[in-house]
């Protein structure tokens, strides 16, 4: 299926090359540069393309692009999804995916990746298996090595593959037995010019990280799980026991992951935490232009809201922007033409608000369109959907775990549709 | 220390090459470096900076050999250093081919991580330096027969992929043996090979083919994923390999890992589309739609489609994928279901897939690209979701393009108004290119929806006055086919773009507007001709396309004015004549000779108004997508909309199903050994069931449900405090039971010969006899039917046609009858299945075998016995259950047995023959125990027998069911004492 894989960098230099067949040449990566040569940015590069012999898919994710040459009839989300789950192995062995870790630690990838595929197919892709046979680096085990010549590939042989739960690695074992659940939702929005909702919904998504001996078998039970319209499992939960009982049954893997991802039901009414007055205006003449925005708290269930961030793409003739904010600070990025207002908390008595005048280039026309806000905030001990998980249980072990759960609220695609000067 | 040593060594070594030159080649020393890096301190890398200037080709040779030195010292660190340096090499795509015989020696060491990196090296190089790599194979050979089945499974991989043409025999001969290996990784690892080997050697297919046959008889999920691959690549046109294993693959499906779940079902979406009927005639709308509970009432009602019980079976097991993390699981279930699933219920995919737009912008692109295709056939699926396609300031272009696309398609009279509201923010989005797309697809709504129309006419010549010239040429060509589609009064329009002509300056818009007032001249006849003036002017300054309509407007205003253009047009006609671009010199030829009269020109000139002023039809505006659904969704093919190599077409549905039952598995002859039904425990098939139960929860929800909701019977409270496999188990609904019993672990109740009876004799039958048996296999069609077999013979001299089950007694009986027999030849049978309900009673079925000419009433009488399912539990469960059961519900007797007879394994033996009940393991000798539950209506059946002194026995059996307990005593009893 997959034949071979190029990492690529963002200015185009092919940094490492695998193949899990016959040796394809670098060349055919040039259909990739031509394509890549025309698109304004390395986003807009189409992900399946066609080259007389081969056909290349390709993601693009933390700056770098994986390409990867097939060369008969295989669905593209197959490869897409491996390539996205190559570069989520990489996070998770690494911290980071990017073109330094990965040269930094290049023969640990070559190794992954020779595990991750047999004959360009996928063969152990969960990463407890892949890390009882590759170990991830740390500090302390290569300078261990570097003096007794030890090694980062485990020296027993995986035993996840075999069990009959081959997402979790036997003899876990560990002296403070664990388990936490962050429920984390977004919000999607679009608020148009007048500030009604265009459009919102709730995405959520529950991670997992558990630390628990031996094989543990949890239920995880929500109090409201009607809230939840449609969803996605971890390969662990049993999806019977959901249908049944709404209830999460299953045998955690050891260590992070996602257990679900939901979307509540478009029923319930999205709460939108803020309100944002703004103002923004272009001169006709002068080439100036002037900005006005004040933020306040909306419906936030009486939280504070944090992290509170506006982002705004400005048309391209704003050269620079002249501005006062009366909480936190801005900057304006002048070859990207992105203003980042970053405010931080949301103090309900003093709201935050950020004006001033901007300044164009001379002699052209001013803007059509003026810009949208892009909003960021953050909420903590806060599911916005109202979302709670009632209780933990655990059978199959002995012990008493210490259970912990968390909430968060983030804006997702939070985008405020801007005044037009119409 | 010595690492550090040597190092130094190399940086002399190192040195004297940068003496003899002073070239620079920094990759090469970057790629040198970066390796030390690592274990060196910054000040001891500082001298490396000082190698910069090498001439490469002796650098590498030094390199190398250095490289080699280390591979031959006798530390296994430096080896290790060594290769992890030549891996890096391999990874930046150097050559490293030189080092082969160096590498190669290590292929046996023991350091794991060692050889794991010659492994990457030799499947890399071996193509290259073949004679070489032969050396190696040894290893591998030896290695395959190693204890450890990771080893083995290694040692195949690796064999397998060195891509060399002479050890193909060897190759060959280690499928096969791992194909029979007992640990199903390394036959998993075998499937994998298999594919290798094809490529490497075609001319092994017929053998490879032999070895898919098998593995794809394996119960393990392990192996189902890969094998199917194997299949797909190496003989996907082999459907008959299939049919036997269909059952099996659709219930191991949410068991297997992802990639192969993704596989399987493309494999199985061809296979269906092969094997069933069209599920989507329009009369059969309702039939399927009830198809669960009429099959409960039992067919009363004449109906011209019934769905296959496996093709219902395909579409049941795959639905809990839509819930599936991966989006490619996802995908291939939506396209499956888009494929096979009647028209009503494909709309289930629609949730799935738009969550899939919350994923990666990739996902997204492919996702968006199968609803547009889905999306022009069935409006209705996408329309609920249309905000989710609401096009967002940071989309991709590509995104931006498909959802707008999408948009398009789902626009229809209710919703037009907010689509159009939603496009014209589009229109002043920054991203022109996307601009201009919102316009086309303002056009496509405005010919589509006839209301809209001119709302849209007046919108589009709004924009005109916009600032931006490619919004403006854009709307300039839609509304030059809008106005195609409606030739009325628009003269308005025409003026008013003709006045913005001088203005315009992108090539195709100028076109359009040429080509609309020469189409319109007689609409605008004043303005017609000032126009073909300017363009007189500037004739020589524009692009090719304009020109050629200049051309165009001047030929048709030569025909309609000649009085006012005839010079205009001559002069034209001259430039035209002298042009650079043959295209244009062709059209001004052609032109002049058709609307000029000369002696040259022929009869064609008297209808150069009919040519060149003939009505035209309007241009169809369509979606790019309209000619994608030709191609399977979800598959490269459709993404790239043309055909990739490989790509599978998808047959029509055939028009008659081709026979049923080769699906069918005999299932007491493959659990009729007794090896097998005793190692209920054996290590192998434990792991197996333990994982295949826990899935087949997920597997069997829907079912479960369903059943629960139409019965409403009162289940057993099942305790959860302990999900242990086997409790699980016996949640498990008929479907998947049969499965599990095909993998051994729970002990079976087939023993023996099967008893057959006599349903209808050839004397009465007219030639036509029927036999019948009990499998003792869950019945397909519905959990609480009991599964019957019946074999119907012809013997007579001619054949019988149209076989089928007519009128039956009681009226109520609910009978999943068999698909009639078209035809059945003289000395030819047939066995066909069947369902039956018997409500847990021993009153007998009665009904009607009809041929086409003749009637015959028969009946089927169950004995009790085959009236209950084995049913799984412990022997603490057992006790338990019995506590439960006491007094009313206890039922016993003391029996006397032979003492040959008195072995448990003799009782178990005779009481199987008897009763279709599931042993249950006991700790002690004197007891044996059965558990069972009455098919309908689920109620326990336990079956115990304590063994006395002097060949006496206490018989007990506990139910809720009284009246089967006594009948159930009386024939046990029986069997064992006349034994």
């Amino acid at each position: 299926m997959i034949h071979s894989l190029f990492l690529i960098n963002h200015s185009g230099d092919i940094f490492l090359e695998k193949h899990w067949k016959s040796v394809i040449s670098r060349s055919v990566c040039d259909y990739f540069f031509e394509v890549k040569e025309k698109a304004v940015d390395p986003e807009n590069v189409p992900p399946v393309l066609q080259t007389p012999h081969h056909y290349l898919i390709s993601i693009y994710r933390g700056k770098l692009f994986f390409l990867s040459v097939v060369q008969t009839e295989v669905p593209p989300l197959f490869v897409i999804e491996f390539l996205h789950r190559v570069a989520d192995t990489f996070q998770d062995y690494f911290g980071e995916c990017s073109e330094g870790v990965i040269k930094d630690n290049l023969v640990t990838v070559y190794e992954l990746l020779e595990e991750m595929l047999d004959n360009g197919f996928p063969l152990a892709t969960e990463s407890n298996v892949l890390k009882e046979m590759i170990r991830p680096p740390n500090i302390l085990r290569s300078v261990v090595n570097t003096l007794t010549g030890g090694s980062n590939v485990g020296d027993t042989l995986p035993t996840g593959q075999l069990s009959n739960v081959p997402w979790r690695r036997a003899g876990v074992k560990y002296t403070n037995n664990e388990a936490y659940f962050d429920v984390v939702e977004e919000i999607d929005a679009i608020l148009d010019k007048s500030g009604t909702t265009v459009f919102a919904e709730i995405q959520g998504v529950v991670e997992a990280c558990v630390r628990l001996t031996g094989m543990p078998d949890l239920t995880l039970s929500f109090m409201n799980p009607r809230l939840l319209d449609d969803m996605s499992f971890h390969p662990c939960v049993r999806f019977k026991r959901w249908e049944s009982e709404r209830v999460l049954s299953f045998i955690p893997p050891d260590g992070n992951f996602t257990l679900m991802t939901y979307h509540v039901s478009s029923q319930n009414l999205v709460a939108i935490p803020v309100y944002v007055k703004q103002n923004i205006n272009f001169f006709e003449t002068g080439s100036c232009g002037r900005l006005d925005i004040t933020i306040g708290p909306k419906q936030n269930m009486g939280k504070t809201v944090e992290g509170l961030m506006v982002t705004i793409h400005m048309p391209k003739v704003v050269l620079s922007a002249n501005l006062t904010a009366t909480q936190g600070n801005y900057t304006y990025d002048l070859t990207t033409k992105v203003l980042v207002w970053d405010i931080g908390k949301l103090n309900p008595q003093k709201l935050p608000n950020l004006r001033g005048s901007l300044s164009m280039q001379a002699g052209a026309p001013k803007p059509e369109e003026n810009p949208s806000l892009n909003i960021d905030l953050k909420i903590q001990q806060l599911a916005i959907s109202g979302l709670k998980v009632s209780r933990l249980d655990m059978y199959g072990e002995k012990y008493k775990p210490f259970k912990g759960v968390k909430y968060l609220t983030k804006a997702g695609k939070f985008q405020r549709l801007s005044l037009s000067f119409l | 220390m010595l690492l550090l040593l040597h190092w130094f060594g190399q940086y002399s070594c190192c040195l004297a090459g940068c003496i003899v030159s002073l070239h620079v080649d920094p990759v090469i020393c970057e790629a040198h470096t970066g390796v030390l890096y690592t274990e060196l301190s910054p000040q001891e890398c500082l001298p490396s900076l000082v190698l910069i200037p090498t001439r490469p080709r002796l650098f590498s040779v030094c390199r190398n050999e250095d490289l080699k030195e280390m591979l031959e010292s006798s530390k296994e660190s430096l080896k290790l250093e060594a290769m992890k340096r030549i891996v890096g090499l391999i990874a930046k795509g150097k050559n490293a081919s030189e080092l082969f015989p160096a590498v190669v020696k290590n292929v046996a060491s023991k350091n794991i991580e060692l050889k794991k990196l010659v492994y990457v090296y030799l499947v890399r190089y071996a193509e290259e330096q073949q004679d070489l790599a032969l050396l190696s194979i040894s290893t591998f050979q030896r290695a395959l027969k190693d204890p450890n089945q990771f080893i083995r499974a290694s040692a195949l991989r690796v064999l397998s992929s060195i891509r060399v043409p002479i050890i193909v025999p060897i190759m060959m001969l280690a499928i096969k043996e791992a194909a029979a290996d007992l640990s199903p990784y390394v036959r998993k690892t075998s499937a994998h090979a298999i594919q290798k080997l094809f490529s490497l050697d075609a001319d092994q297919k017929e053998q490879l083919i032999e070895v898919i046959e098998k593995l794809l008889k394996d119960k393990s999920t392990l192996v189902a994923g890969s094998v199917v691959m194997a299949f797909e690549e190496v003989c996907p046109d082999r459907i008959d390999l299939i049919h036997k294993n269909y059952r099996k693959l659709c219930n191991l499906l949410v068991d297997v890992e992802e990639w192969g779940q993704v596989v399987i079902i493309s494999m199985l979406t061809r296979y269906a589309r092969t094997q069933f009927t069209s599920p989507w005639k329009e009369n059969n709308e309702k039939a399927f739609y009830e198809s669960d509970s009429e099959e409960k009432k039992g067919h009363t009602e004449e109906k011209p489609y019934i769905m296959d019980p496996d093709h219902r079976l395909l579409l049941r097991n795959t639905k809990p994928l839509l819930q599936s993390r991966n989006t490619a699981v996802v995908m291939s279930v939506a396209q499956l279901y888009w494929h096979l699933a009647p028209k009503h219920e494909v709309s289930i995919v629609t949730k799935s897939l738009v969550r899939l737009l919350r994923s990666h912008r990739e996902v997204q692109y492919i996702v968006l690209q199968n609803i547009a295709t889905m999306s022009i056939q069935r409006k209705g699926m996408f329309e609920p979701f249309m905000k989710s396609f609401y096009v967002r300031s940071t989309d991709a272009t590509h995104i931006k393009t498909l959802k707008l696309e999408i948009l398009t398609n789902l626009a229809n009279e209710a919703n037009i108004s907010t689509i159009l509201r939603e496009f014209q923010t589009y229109v002043k989005s920054q991203d022109k290119a996307f601009a201009a797309a919102t316009i086309q697809a303002i056009g496509r709504c405005a010919t589509n929806i006839s209301e809209v129309t001119d709302t849209c006419l007046n919108g589009l010549v709004l924009l005109l006055s916009n600032r931006d010239e490619t919004v403006v040429a854009e709307s300039v060509v839609v509304i030059k086919k809008l106005l195609q589609t409606q030739p009325t009064q628009h003269s308005e329009i025409i003026k008013h773009m003709a006045k913005l002509f001088d203005n315009i300056t992108v090539p195709m818009a100028r076109a359009s507007i040429l080509w609309l007032i020469g189409e319109y001249c007689e609409r605008v006849p004043k303005i017609a001709p000032d126009v073909l003036r300017k363009m007189a002017k500037s004739f020589t300054a524009e692009e090719d396309i304009v020109k050629l309509q200049t051309v165009n407007l001047a030929a048709k205003l030569y025909l309609t004015n000649s009085k006012q253009t005839k010079l205009l047009t001559q002069y034209i006609l001259n430039l035209g004549k002298y042009d650079q671009n043959y295209d244009i010199r062709d059209r001004t030829r052609f032109i002049r000779q058709l609307i000029v009269p000369s002696e040259k020109s022929g009869a064609l000139n008297k209808y150069a108004r009919r040519i060149l002023l003939a009505p035209k039809p309007a241009p169809v505006l369509e979606s790019s997508f309209k000619d994608r659904d030709r191609f399977q969704l979800g598959t490269l093919s459709h993404s790239l909309n043309s055909k990739a190599t490989g790509y599978q077409e998808l047959s029509d549905w055939p028009a008659v199903a081709p026979d049923q039952s080769v699906r069918n598995v005999e299932i007491i002859e493959a659990s009729g050994s007794d090896s097998e039904e005793e190692s209920s425990e054996s290590e192998k098939t434990s792991s197996d069931s333990g994982k295949s139960s826990s899935g087949s929860e997920q597997s069997s929800s829907e079912s479960e449900l369903e059943q629960k909701k139409k019965k409403k019977t009162k289940k057993v409270p099942q305790k959860k405090s302990k999900p242990t496999a086997a409790d699980r188990y016996s949640e498990i609904p008929a479907v998947y039971r049969c499965v599990c019993l095909l993998e051994g672990p729970v002990t079976t109740s087939s023993f023996g010969p099967v008893k057959t009876y006599e349903l209808l004799h050839h004397m009465t039958g007219k030639g036509l006899a029927a036999k019948y048996h009990f499998p003792r296999q869950p019945c397909l069609y519905q959990p609480s039917m009991v599964a019957v077999q019946v074999i119907l013979s012809n013997s007579s001299d001619h054949s019988l046609e149209e076989i089928h089950i007519g009128d039956r007694s009681p009226a109520s009986l609910s009978i999943h009858c068999f698909n009639t027999i078209e035809r059945l030849e003289p000395e030819a049978s047939v066995t066909v299945s069947m369902g039956i309900d018997f409500s847990d009673s021993t009153q007998a079925a009665n009904f009607q075998l009809c041929t086409k000419e003749d009637q015959f009433s028969v009946s089927i009488q169950p004995a009790v016995g085959e009236l209950l399912m084995p049913s799984s539990m412990t022997e603490q469960d057992f006790c338990k259950e019995q506590g439960k059961l006491q007094g009313m519900n206890e039922t016993s007797a003391t029996i006397t047995m032979e003492t040959a007879n008195a072995s448990s394994q003799a009782i178990s033996k005779q009481v199987l023959s008897v009763a279709n009940v599931g042993v249950v393991s006991s700790s002690q000798n004197n007891f044996s125990r059965f558990a069972g539950r009455t098919v309908s209506s689920g109620a326990l059946v336990l079956v115990s027998l304590e063994l006395k002194e002097s060949s006496t026995a206490l018989l007990t059996i506990n139910t809720e069911k009284t009246v089967m307990a006594s009948m159930l005593l009386r024939d046990i009893k029986q069997a064992l004492t006349q034994a």
